[in-house]
């Protein structure tokens, strides 16, 4: 089984997004799936920089959620400030320092800052140690750093830990 | 069909209507490069999801049969959003794109 499916994970992501793509689950659409998830991940093990397994699934779960929430939150908030009065705006560029080591959890946190109010991660530092953040309208950029490392990357570094290599 | 239903599915397109439209109207009047990039990137998010749901509902209620691939669009929209946003930025940075004066802090030297 183990060798059969080396990235069980991968390998069921991809079988559900050929069935939502071929949106039926007749048999030869399940055997196609099997196929691609059985395939795919095997064509692509050469290039596969680090193996990825989430811990916590539960606290996954919690963190999509939040993030969900936080979404729905920013659309309204990011549209009242557009039809508002657009010259009182306070837009800042924030460096905010990040702990979180492992790649696929940081991948995960600049998107996240991207998707939730008012803000876009503009930029990682080379070392990957600064994230350089935009924002549309804060006043206390200290507090918005501190929500960002609570809400978002103390969860995010708990579900990926740094692998021991 | 169900008038409820009928009502809820003209509501979700249109609360998505007018969230695009919000998004559009942002890239219009926010002053500067950076904080334009702000209305693409979240004030649509709303937009496509409630029209996508309101999809979705449609053609489960109206074709026999639960039609779920429209979830895929939001699915690569949220992969793939942040990632041209943050191209966007990185090369305006590189461009030296200038910005409000109210702006605190400072881009970085590219």
């Amino acid at each position: 089984m183990k060798r059969l499916f080396p990235y069980p994970l991968l390998s069921l992501a991809l079988t559900l997004l050929w069935l939502l793509l071929a949106n039926s689950l007749s048999l030869g659409n399940l055997l196609m799936g099997g196929l691609l998830g059985w395939a795919i991940p095997r064509v692509c093990r050469g290039l596969w920089f680090t193996d990825v397994r989430p811990r916590h699934p539960l606290l996954l779960a919690k963190l999509l959620l939040r993030v969900t929430g936080d979404m729905l939150w920013a659309n309204v908030q990011v549209a009242a400030l557009v039809l508002g009065p657009v010259r009182r705006l306070n837009p800042v560029f924030v460096e905010v320092p990040v702990d979180i080591r492992q790649e696929m959890g940081l991948t995960l946190l600049m998107s996240i800052i991207t998707l939730t109010p008012g803000t876009v991660s503009a930029e990682l530092s080379e070392d990957g140690r600064r994230v350089l953040v935009h924002t549309l309208d804060e006043d206390d950029p200290d507090a918005l750093i501190e929500s960002i490392k609570t809400r978002y990357e103390k969860p995010l570094m708990e579900i990926f830990p740094c692998s021991p290599s | 069909m169900n008038p409820w239903l009928e009502g809820l599915i003209c509501l979700l397109l249109l609360v998505g209507s007018l969230f695009t439209l919000i998004g559009s109207i942002g890239l219009l009047r926010l002053p500067d490069f950076f904080m334009r990039l702000h209305g693409p990137t979240k004030a649509t998010t709303l937009g496509v999801g409630s029209t996508v749901i309101g999809s979705m509902l449609y053609f489960t209620t109206q074709h026999e049969g639960l039609s779920l691939h429209e979830f895929l669009i939001p699915l690569f929209l949220f992969i793939t959003a942040p990632v041209s946003a943050q191209m966007l930025c990185k090369s305006a940075m590189q461009q030296r794109l200038g910005f409000i004066e109210r702006t605190r802090g400072k881009p970085w030297k590219p």
